[in-house]
Formats: structure tokens, sequence, C-alpha cells
């Protein structure tokens, strides 16, 4: 086992471990245990892009493999289901694994300053060790696995430390996205039992897939991953799950959750059925802008600050899809940026909303009102995130938007076109409900009193998120560098 | 007819030890020699079963044997051995309460216990058919034999949960028998391998006696609509007789099915079953208010997972087996939570003194948490994932792909009061409707913490470490089936 090796099951392990040993030791010490320990898993997940100029310790597979992973390790689990533990990182997932343990630890240093609740602590690092390893597998049974293993972790945090209709909210959220799940499920299988492997490697570029099998597989796979993600019309679970989730619960599932069923669509839908995805791509597009477009109106009518942030994501995700629909390099790229970039600036938009209501103690638009007199740090940060949440140029938000926008316009013909011109309608919707949003909230005659004071761990989890949307959106290279040859693969 | 003995051994033990436990009672009367009969014979059973092992077949005439060690009934023999010394440790607090006659208790539990070995073992239906009431005759008297103490209210909810399950298993083994002969009568075929779908004038006869044996079966496994009896008798028996009754008992009926549609086509009616009883179990579970008649409607509803692998024939007995033993494992650690959370020797009781349980007791909520995912299919009862993955797997591999779905879409439903049910161990206690200082000091004193008697603690940790073991290393038990 080389070293590398080692650092991909220490991120898994590391984190599992500490969800252990926090149940077992005193809760005294939870709080820093728990942001130790997630502290600790992002070493691993450090040092993995060094793996990259290191050939390969197994020999490249036969054939002309798309995906080839930084560092690697195949080790059979159980045969009889043709599952391998088999995972790789490479540049397609390793944004989205760094995304996940930094946005970890950031909410487990936030869990341990309000309070530090042991079981929400241990909570947050088994849905880490579950999204991680959704992120880092490479064999199609072991990602169902890992995409199982976060539901009932989140359902838990939702329903136990949410807002007043928790349990609803949380059994809507389980039972959807356990739906999904299953469809997950059926496409998996349909698809290893027909090519007789579960392994990515080899099954990327549709290999020993028939058409027929294609069509029914991403038929499961892309209606399993909508729900995930959510793609408009099977959105519904989200605007009540994040609404009444804990701040750490929104962030987590608004940062990385969702970013499972994008990921998924590209690494397992597209990557396995191709023909099925040029089948379904219109569709798929069609009901992208949809979703774009809805999400901004909906959100015009928001009156409550959480839920209009989570409505918010519809929107982006659409974006997202549409890139991921258009099936070109430019969409893909767009798409993994777009996923970057939403899980930092709604991650710190979610923070955000979680301060101002624990200080205001209302989320309604209304009741809030001139924050930037009453609290002008908090109304500065919640304007930043704003613009760079309706993707203004040089911040994280523009380049998915923009180029799933290009992206579309460069597929040609009528109906890409349109999608295209509609998408861009629905960007500059975006920008009209986030100018509302900070018109009622940070301009205006002052409503609730808010405290201005911001705590030291509040700026702690906050600022790198600032930091990484600034950074990411003037240098988008931070996170297409190493994307360019696997999205090339997947769409040849 | 030459017959080797070494490979009845695994039989010798389990009739051995009913022999055993009744004369310890008889001549030694204490109750702690009794059941160290019982645990010792249980143990000595699975060893047997297992050094043993596969062998060539004995009791054979002209080619056709009656007694087939295959892997199946190694598993399931181990299994039967298991899950009778487990329920013996879940009835050992209440036996020493004199809830129950504890010699005759341990006798009829061995006694069930060589009739499972003998159904898995079994190569011609009337093998089959003897063990399978050998499991169940002493059921009978199990799910009644209740005393009472002199101040005790008494209850006949155990004789009436004891005379529906007779009577429905009566009439159920003579259905099954008349399936046998009519198929014997067709064919000519008793022996297992040689069972053949009917041809020619009696076709009609045999594939009449071949749905009244799948009939006559699936009224063991408690499938709908043949499942009336299960939920009065769960609730009837005592815990541990229920928690009997619903794997060892059931995985009987499973064995007894997977003989009959590994050879003879049985596809239709038991696909039919299938849904029906996935579908009827899991909807009506939803409104379930109490915890046994819940646990009774979700094994209702895992029997119909296990009847739709087994729709595939012999390509899905394995497939089914799989999933019957995670079921087990899980449903068994299931009830043997309950009892733990239950007072002595009483019933399972509303949900709602469940509440907050989790909170109070938290390793034995945690059992529950990985019974009831494993149940769903769901981390972190990893067994009961590989048990989905495993039937989905079989299903679309042969071609059944709209069962499949059938199943996805149960185990959706599935979720839904699984994921009710272990919220509410974790509920905090509602305001009550008088004024008082401390709500938990009052939720306290209205469920207090039960002490957890050592039997029951022990066959729960061996349970619990089972389903963690086989839900990281689900590959030990497909190469001990194969």
């Amino acid at each position: 086992m080389t070293a590398y090796q080692v650092m991909l099951v220490a991120a898994l392990a590391l984190p599992a471990l500490g969800a252990a040993a926090l149940a077992l030791l005193p809760a005294r010490i939870a709080g820093v245990l728990g942001t130790a320990v997630a502290a600790v898993t992002l070493v691993p997940i450090v040092v993995l892009p060094f793996a990259r100029g290191v050939a390969p310790s197994t020999p490249a597979p036969t054939g002309s493999a798309l995906i080839r992973p930084w560092a690697e390790l195949d080790v059979s689990w159980v045969p009889a289901l043709h599952l391998d533990f088999h995972l790789g990182v490479d540049g397609v997932s390793y944004p989205l694994v760094a995304l996940t343990g930094l946005l970890t630890l950031l909410c487990c240093a936030y869990t341990a300053w309000k309070g530090a609740d042991r079981t929400l602590l241990a909570l947050l690092l088994v849905l880490e060790a579950g999204i991680l390893g959704t992120f880092l597998a490479l064999d199609l049974v072991l990602f169902f696995l890992f995409f199982e293993v976060v539901l009932l972790p989140m359902y838990a945090v939702i329903a136990g430390w949410g807002g007043d209709q928790r349990r609803a909210a949380a059994r809507k959220f389980v039972l959807y996205t356990l739906f999904g799940s299953v469809l997950l499920l059926l496409g998996v299988i349909t698809v290893t039992v027909t090519a007789g492997t579960g392994d990515l490697v080899a099954l990327t570029g549709g290999a020993g897939l028939g058409r027929d099998t294609q069509y029914a597989a991403f038929a499961l796979l892309a209606v399993a991953f909508a729900v995930k993600a959510p793609l408009w019309p099977l959105h519904t679970w989200l605007p009540d799950a994040h609404t009444q989730a804990p701040t750490v619960g929104s962030v987590i599932l608004a940062g990385v959750l969702l970013k499972m069923g994008t990921y998924g669509l590209i690494r397992v839908g597209v990557g396995v059925a191709p023909l099925g995805a040029r089948w379904a791509a219109p569709v798929l597009g069609i009901l992208a802008v949809a979703a774009v477009l809805a999400g901004a109106l909906i959100c015009l009518r928001q009156t409550e600050l959480k839920r209009l942030i989570a409505y918010s994501s519809v929107g982006h995700m659409g974006f997202v899809l549409l890139g991921i629909a258009t099936l070109t390099a430019t969409g893909i790229q767009a798409a993994l940026i777009g996923n970057v970039a939403h899980g930092l600036i709604t991650g710190l938009l979610f923070f955000l909303a979680g301060a101002i209501k624990d200080r205001a103690h209302t989320g309604e638009l209304a009741d809030l009102g001139g924050l930037r007199e009453t609290a002008p740090r908090l109304a500065g940060i919640l304007g930043f995130a704003a613009i760079a949440s309706l993707g203004l140029p040089g911040l994280a938000g523009f380049w998915g938007e923009a180029f799933a926008v290009i992206a579309a316009v460069g597929r040609g013909g009528g109906l890409w076109t349109t999608l295209a011109v509609l998408a861009a309608i629905g960007g500059a919707l975006t920008a009209a409900y986030f100018l509302r949003l900070l018109r009622k909230v940070t301009h205006g005659p002052a409503g609730t009193p808010v405290p201005a004071g911001i705590a030291g761990a509040e700026w702690l989890a906050w600022s790198p998120l600032v930091a990484l949307t600034l950074a990411v959106g003037l240098v988008p290279a931070l996170v297409l560098a190493a994307t360019s040859l696997p999205v090339e693969g997947l769409i040849r | 007819m030459t017959i080797d003995q070494v490979t009845l051994l695994p039989l010798y033990a389990a009739s051995g030890t009913a022999l055993l436990v009744l004369l310890a009672d008889l001549l030694i009367a204490r109750r702690a020699v009794t059941f160290g009969a019982l645990a010792l014979g249980g143990l000595a059973t699975a060893v047997c079963a297992i050094v043993v092992g596969t062998r060539p077949p004995t009791f054979c005439a002209a080619g056709e044997c009656s007694w087939v060690p295959s892997p199946v009934a190694v598993v399931t023999a181990v299994l039967f051995a298991g899950l009778t010394v487990g329920v013996l440790l879940l009835s050992v607090p209440a036996l020493r309460e004199g809830a129950a006659p504890p010699g005759e208790f341990c006798f009829l539990l061995a006694a069930s216990m060589t009739g499972g070995l003998v159904i898995g073992y079994s190569g011609d239906l009337i093998s089959l058919i003897v063990g399978l009431e050998t499991l169940t005759l002493p059921l009978y008297v199990l799910v009644g034999l209740r005393r009472f103490a002199p101040r005790e209210r008494v209850s006949t909810a155990g004789a009436s949960a004891s005379i529906t399950f007779f009577l429905i298993s009566v009439v159920s083994t003579a259905i099954a028998l008349l399936g046998a002969a009519l198929n014997y009568a067709a064919t000519g075929a008793l022996h297992l391998d040689r069972l053949v779908d009917g041809s020619g004038p009696a076709a009609a006869v045999a594939q009449v006696g071949v749905a009244l044996l799948v009939i006559g079966f699936a009224f063991k496994v408690a499938a709908v609509p043949l499942h009336a009896w299960a939920p009065p008798t769960y609730e009837g028996a005592p815990l541990p007789v229920a928690a009997y009754l619903s794997t060892a008992s059931k995985l009987g009926g499973v064995l007894a099915l997977a003989a009959i549609v590994a050879h003879l086509d049985a596809g239709a009616i038991t696909a039919a079953l299938a849904v029906l009883t996935m579908t009827v179990g899991n909807l009506v579970a939803l409104r379930q208010t109490r915890m046994v008649r819940l646990l009774a409607w979700s094994s209702i509803a895992q029997a119909g997972y296990v009847l739709a692998a087994l729709a595939i024939g012999g390509q899905g007995v394995e497939a089914a087996i799989v999933y019957a033993v995670f079921f087990m494992i899980l449903e068994f650690i299931a009830f043997a939570a309950v009892v733990a959370l239950r007072p002595v020797a009483s019933d399972g009781g509303d949900l709602l003194a469940y509440r907050g349980a989790g909170r109070r007791s938290p390793w034995l909520g945690a059992a529950l948490v990985l019974a009831f995912a494993g149940l769903a299919g769901l981390p972190p009862g990893l067994a009961g994932l590989f048990a989905k993955v495993t039937i989905v797997d079989a299903l679309i591999d042969d071609g059944w792909g709209w069962l499949a779905g059938v199943v996805a879409l149960n185990a959706v439903i599935g979720l839904a009061y699984y994921v009710r049910v272990t919220a509410n161990l974790y509920a905090t206690p509602p305001r009550p409707g008088i004024q008082v200082v401390d709500p938990g000091l009052l939720e306290a004193a209205t469920h207090p913490r039960l002490p957890v008697a050592r039997p029951v603690a022990a066959a729960l940790i061996v349970a619990a470490a089972a389903a963690v073991v086989l839900g990281f290393a689900p590959q030990l038990l497909f190469d001990a089936l194969s």
C-alpha cells in the first residue's frame, strides 16, 4: 500500500473513527475532539493532490481508460455482489472532496463554539465520511453504498436540531431522497449485472452496455440524481429541509449533499451511459432551465430568509444541470465550477442567515431591515455573499452560470439557443431577487434590533468561505486545473 | 439401505438435546441445569452441523435420498440452533419469575429446533412436512404457555393466540399435504430432486398440487392473503416466543418454499404472493401503534422480499436464504431490545411506552437503531443494505426488473414507519397538562429505566456483533452458502 492509498483510506476512516470516539468519550471534550478530527481529516485531503505526478502503482487498465485517478485503491470486498472497495481521486472529484473537508471543519468548529453538542458533532463526522466516500468511490455499488450512508444521519440532524416543523421536514427529506436512492440502486444493479462489473474505470464510456440498457440505466440514474440535486419538479423536499435544518445542517446540505446528485450525474450518469445521456439531454436541459426560472420566480415571492436561500439553490443547481445537459466540455466544466461556487457561497449564506436568525429571533424579511445601520459588518458580508451568488464577474458564482449559458449557445440549434436565452433571463431574475433581499434586509428602516458584534468563531467560520469565493472567482483554474482531461474523456 | 450415522450427527445432537433437557428437568429439576442443557445442546448442534458439513446424502434408496446435507442446510441449522439458544436467553428472566414452567419450555424449544433442522436437510416432501410440523407443533403450546402469579391479572390472550395459530396451522398443513398428494399422484415424485412439472393428461392435477403446496407453506411465512393469524398470535405470545415465531418458524416456511420453487414452476403464484405480501405488510404497518403488532406487520412485509427472490425459482434460492439470514438476525435484535426495554414477562406494549427510551438507555437505543435501519435496508444496518442489494441483484439478473421495482418502492414505504419508531426512541417528553417543575423527572418516574438481565444482554450483544460482522463481511455468508 502506498502512502497515497493510505491517505485515501484515512480520509474516510478518520471521520468515521472520530464519530465513534465522540460517542464513547466524555461529552466534556466533544467540541475540541470533533473539531480536531475534522481538522486532521483535512491532512489526507491536502496531501492527495501531490499524488498527481506519481505514476500509478497498478498498471493502467487495458484499453483507453477515461478515468485516470491520481491515487487509487482497489480491494475486493463482496465479489458476489460485484462490490470492490475501489477508491480513487481525480480532477473531477477532488474539488468536491476538498469542499467537503473544509465545510465539515467549519461546521464542527461552529458547533463547538455554539455549545458542542456531542451527538451533532458525531453526526457531522459520519456525514463527512459518507459524502467523501461518495466522491471517492470508483465502484458503482460502493458509490451507492456511500450515497445511502448520509440518509439517516442527515435525517437525524434535521429532526434533532431543527426548527418548529422539523419532524415533518425531516421525514419528507428522508422519504424523498430514499426514493431517489432506490432508483439509483435499480440503475446501478442494472449496469453491474449487464456489464458483469461495477468498476467505474472500466465502465466509463459505456463499455459493454447496449443502447437499450444505457437508455434504461440513464433514465433511472437521472431521476435518482435529479431528486438529490434537486432538479425541478422533484425539488419539493428541499425548501422544507433547508428551512427547518439547523445552520450547520443547511450548510452541509446545500454545500455538499446536493453536489452528490450533480457529481453522480457527471461521473455515473454521463460516464456509464453516454448514449443514454445524449438521448435524454434535451429533456434534462429543458427541466434545468425550468428550474432556473421557477427557482428565480419563487424566490421573488419568498418572505423568509432561509426559505429564499433554499429556493435559490434550486435555481443555481438548474444552471449546473444545464451545463451537464449540454454534454460539451465547456458545459461540464461550468457545472464543476458551479458546484464548488454554490457550495462556498450558499454555505456562507446559510451561515449568515443562521447568524441573523440567532440574533433577531426571526427570519421574516418584513421584520428585518436596516441591518447596515444596526450591524454593518454582518450586512457587509451578507451583501458580499448575495452579490457573489447572483453571479457578479470576479466572484465564484459568475463562472458556472455564464459558461453554462455559453455552452448552451455553443451547442447551437433552436432548442439550445432558446434554452440559453431563457437561462440568461433566469440569471437576471436571480440578480433581481438577491437585490430585493438586500433591500429588505440591509437597507430600509431598522426592523428587529440586531446586536452588531461578530464573535471570533463566526469570523473563523466565514472568512475561509469569503476568501475562497474571491479566489475561485479570480482564478477559476483553482477548480478547473485538472478537469480538462477527464471531461474530454467523458464527452467523447 | 445403508445409513451413514456421521451424516446424521446434527440431527442426533438436536434430538439428543430435547431428551437431555427432558431428563434433566425430570431427574435434577434445577432451573439452571435445564437452561444449561438446552444452551449447550444448541451449541453442540451448531458445532455438529459445521463439523459434519456437506457430506454425501444418506437414507438413499435407488438413488433417491431423504437426508441431503447441503450448504444451505448447514447454514440454516446453525441459525436454528443460534435462534433457539437466543430465545432461551431472552426467556430466562421470565422463567426465573415463574411465568412458565422451565422444563417444559426448554423441552418444547429444543423439539422445535429439531424440526427446523430437519427441514433444511430433508430430501423428500414427507420429511419436509414432518420437519415443518415438528417445528410448529411445540409452538402451539409455547404461545399459550403462561403461568400467572396469585395477584397477577390473568389474561387469556395467550390461549386465544395459541388456538388461532393451531387452527390456521393445521389447515395449512392439510392443504400442503393435499398438494403433495396431488403432485405425487400426477408425477409419482416425492423426492425433491425428482420433482418435475406435470405433463400429459395429469398436468393440470400436478399444477394444482404445486399451487396447493405453495399456498400451504405460504401460511407458515405469513404471506398475504394467508397472514391474518400472525399479528394476533405474535401479540398474544410471550415476547421471546414471538421472536421465535417471526424468525425460526418463518425460516422453516422459507426453506420449505425454497425446496418447492427450486424444482417446480411456481413463479407466477409466488410473485403474486410476494407483491401482495410486501405491499400490504408495509402499508398496514404504517398505521400500527403497538410495538409487537408493528414488528409483526414489518416481518410480514420482509417475508414479501424473500418471496420475491423465490419467485425467480432455483436461481433465487441463494438470494432468498441470504436475505432471510440477515433479516432473522436483525429481527432478533429488535425483539431482544424490546424484551430488554420492557418489564420482565410483559407484552410489547404501546409505542408511546418507548418514547425517549433511546435517551434513557443509549446502548439499547443503538441496538434498536441498528435493527430498524437494517430492516429498512439503510446504513448503519449494513447487513440489511446488503440483503436489499442481494434481492434486487438477483431479480434484475434474472429479468424480473418489474418485481425489483416493486421491492424498491416498498423499501421507501417501509422506511416511513421504521423512521417513525426510531425517532420516537429519541423524542423529548411532551409537555404535561399539569404544572410540573421538572418535566424530565416526571418522565423518568413514569418511564423508569429498567435493569437489563445478563442473559438478555448477552443474547443482544452476540446478535448485534453478528449483524455488524456480517454487515462488513457479507461475503462470509455468500461463501458459506456455496
